[in-house]
């Protein structure tokens, strides 16, 4: 199911201004990529292009190319919607759907998307996501009440379980710890290292601890400057980033010395 | 931070006590005591009712603005005086409402009796009669009213928020402002002429009714409707997209139930709203004495006009049909009052839960 993204020459826009220039980079299947760099230079950004998510902004767009396992993700006769069923998407602030129960939640994928199945294979399918979020024994016995009802932490791994629900072949976090505490962030940084089995995992961080203990391959995004675009500055092995960096930007961002 | 300069900070702030002068609790309604005394002397030397009230409340102003000002200082002594001067708008505020509730139900009371409700005015000369065949007719033409205009209202509403982007969103968002400050007798002649041209002139439905409010309704939907969708977080659509929800569907299934409890409320209160609406259902389906419950045929009877009617053409002799003018009033009213009650039991029922 995991699958490889290759992304070559990508340059993204909002309406006129270039937010990210020239991404080329490559992502190994079943391996967890972790994203760092200094705020406004566009890591949500890239990640939101790697499931056409980006161009929900009106006047926003991508050039370039972003392949998943060969197929080119922008060419003329993908379906958005499509792509977005097969790379799933975390967000930073958890959204649960505030109608739903934590049960419709995790289903949502599925319900709201009308397909038919037997209730019993829809109730393994939420059992085994929410088991595989770490957070089934925590709301076994309440799956019919509202999912806001739930703390910060347990709503966040419930969004991490609604995105696993549909299977997808790539999992996209955007900070998903960073409005969380130690403990559900531990729980969460255990979980993405389950996941990694059977998923692609690119996750976006400004902490360079949980980038060092989750992630296989780090890149670097950095800012020539205020108003320039945010570019790749560099991506390799984590173990490489952290202790031997190629590039001086890098090494200070990475030590805390920066400007 | 050494030792001596924390005694100087010490020293320094018991200069500065926390405590200060402060009114007896009971002070401002001793005031208010004293000021309405004084303007009910007033009143019984024959000063008007609504100038004694005046310089009551003058009167109380200035006063604990003095006492305030001599015992606990400026500061409060102001908060004192806006204090009072907010009250007495609020009280303002509701004096006509209370003075017409006050009226139509003293005057109404006499004919809330069963025959009110279960009769028409089928073959009613001066006494007895009832409202039932305008209860029907208010509320037949209402339900048809909200069956045009809620989906209209809530689909424009919906292409708004949801799709519209740059001039033609702009347009209509101007447009429906412009719909909002229609006079309602240019709804109903609206209505009139529109039937006038498929039917030709003279023609009675209740349907053109309906039509009549519809055009005050619409706009109103629509603003609520904008207003509620909007308070939708972003957040939440992009959480279905993200699972590869199509744009409709998560319009329908997310963003719609997230926003129904404001847009029911929204709803019940513009039916509220166009409820009691007599100058277009005057010119579009006039009054009768019997039930009509056919919606497409013919005159109607409506509780406003119903109420109109009786008194602008009472007979002879007027005082029964004044009464039940005044009855139907206040059963206008009553329903009006029941609906807003509807809208808040609405937003209550509906609304997003977190814990249950
Ligand atoms: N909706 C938008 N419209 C226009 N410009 C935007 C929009 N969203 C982001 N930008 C701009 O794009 C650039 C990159 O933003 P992005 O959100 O990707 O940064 P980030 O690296 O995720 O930062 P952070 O770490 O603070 O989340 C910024 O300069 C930002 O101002
Ligand atoms: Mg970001």
């Amino acid at each position: 199911m995991a699958k490889r993204i290759d992304v070559a020459d990508l340059n993204i826009y909002y309406d006129k201004t270039l937010a990210v220039q020239d991404v080329s980079l490559s992502i190994e299947p079943r391996s967890v990529t972790a994203l760092i760099g200094p705020s406004g230079c566009g890591k949500s950004t890239f990640l939101r292009s790697l499931n056409r998510m980006h161009e929900l902004i009106p006047r926003a767009r991508v050039e370039g190319k972003v392949m998943v396992d060969g197929q080119d993700l922008y060419a003329p006769d993908v379906d958005p919607v499509t792509v977005r069923s097969h790379i799933g998407m975390v967000f930073q602030r958890p959204n649960p759907f505030p109608t739903m129960s934590i049960y419709d939640n995790v289903a949502a994928g599925i319900k709201l998307n009308a397909k038919r199945m037997p209730k019993s294979e829809l109730d393994d399918i939420v059992e085994r996501s929410l088991r595989q979020a770490n957070l089934w024994d925590e709301v076994a016995d309440r799956l019919h009440k509202p999912g806001s009802g739930l703390s910060g932490g347990q709503q966040q791994r419930l969004c991490i379980a609604r995105a696993i629900a549909v299977q997808p072949d790539i999992l996209l976090m955007d900070e998903p710890c960073s409005a969380l505490d130690p403990i559900s962030t531990q729980k969460i940084e255990d979980l993405i290292g389950e996941l990694k089995a059977d998923y692609t995992i690119v996750i976006v961080t400004h902490n360079m601890q949980q980038a060092a203990r989750v992630s296989d391959v780090t890149g670097f995004f950095n800012l020539r400057g205020v108003g320039q675009p945010g570019h790749l500055v560099e991506i390799g092995d984590t173990a490489t980033i952290f202790s031997a960096p190629s590039n001086k930007a890098t090494e200070d961002y990475i030590s805390g010395r920066f400007g | 931070m050494n030792p001596s300069t924390r005694t100087d900070l010490e020293a320094a702030l018991s200069d500065r006590p926390l405590t200060q002068g402060s009114l007896p609790r009971r002070a401002p309604w001793i005031t208010l005591a004293a000021a309405i005394v004084i303007g009910l002397v007033l009143t019984s030397f024959g000063v008007a009712t609504g100038l004694a009230a005046l310089v009551t409340a003058v009167l109380y102003g200035v006063t604990i603005f003095a006492w305030s000002l001599a015992v606990e200082g400026p500061r409060k002594a102001k908060d004192r005086v806006v204090a009072a001067a907010v009250t007495s708008a609020f009280l303002l505020a509701l004096a006509p409402l209370i003075s017409v509730v006050v009226t139509v139900i003293s005057n109404g009371v006499n004919r809330l009796d069963a025959e009110f409700f279960t009769y028409s005015m089928h073959g009613i000369v001066g006494e007895g009669g009832g409202v039932y065949h305008a209860i029907t007719g208010t509320l037949l033409i209402t339900a048809v009213a909200t069956v045009i205009s809620v989906p209209i209202g809530l689909l424009c509403a919906i292409y708004l928020v949801e799709y519209a982007t740059g001039r033609l969103g702009r347009a209509i968002t101007f447009f429906v402002d412009v719909m909002t400050g229609i006079p309602s007798i240019v709804a109903g002649l609206f209505a009139y002429a529109l039937f006038a041209l498929f039917f030709g002139p003279g023609v009675r439905m209740g349907v053109m009714g309906a039509v009549a409010l519809s055009v005050l309704m619409i706009p109103i939907v629509v603003r609520s409707a904008e207003e509620m969708l909007r308070l939708v977080p972003n957040e939440l659509r992009e959480a279905a997209y993200a699972l590869g929800v199509p744009k409709w569907r998560t319009i329908l299934k997310v963003v719609l139930p997230t926003a129904m409890a404001g847009i029911a409320t929204g709803v019940t209160l513009a039916i509220a709203r166009v409820i009691g609406e007599t100058a277009p259902l005057l010119v579009t389906v006039g009054i009768t004495t019997g039930v009509n419950m056919n919606p497409f045929d013919d005159r109607m009877a409506t509780l406003p006009v119903f109420a109109y009617r009786q008194f602008s053409s009472p007979g002879i002799p007027p005082e029964p049909a004044i009464d039940r003018a005044w009855t139907a009033a206040l059963v206008l009213i009553a329903v009006v009052m029941l609906l807003n009650l509807a809208a808040r039991l609405f937003s209550r029922l509906f609304a997003p839960r977190s814990r249950a």
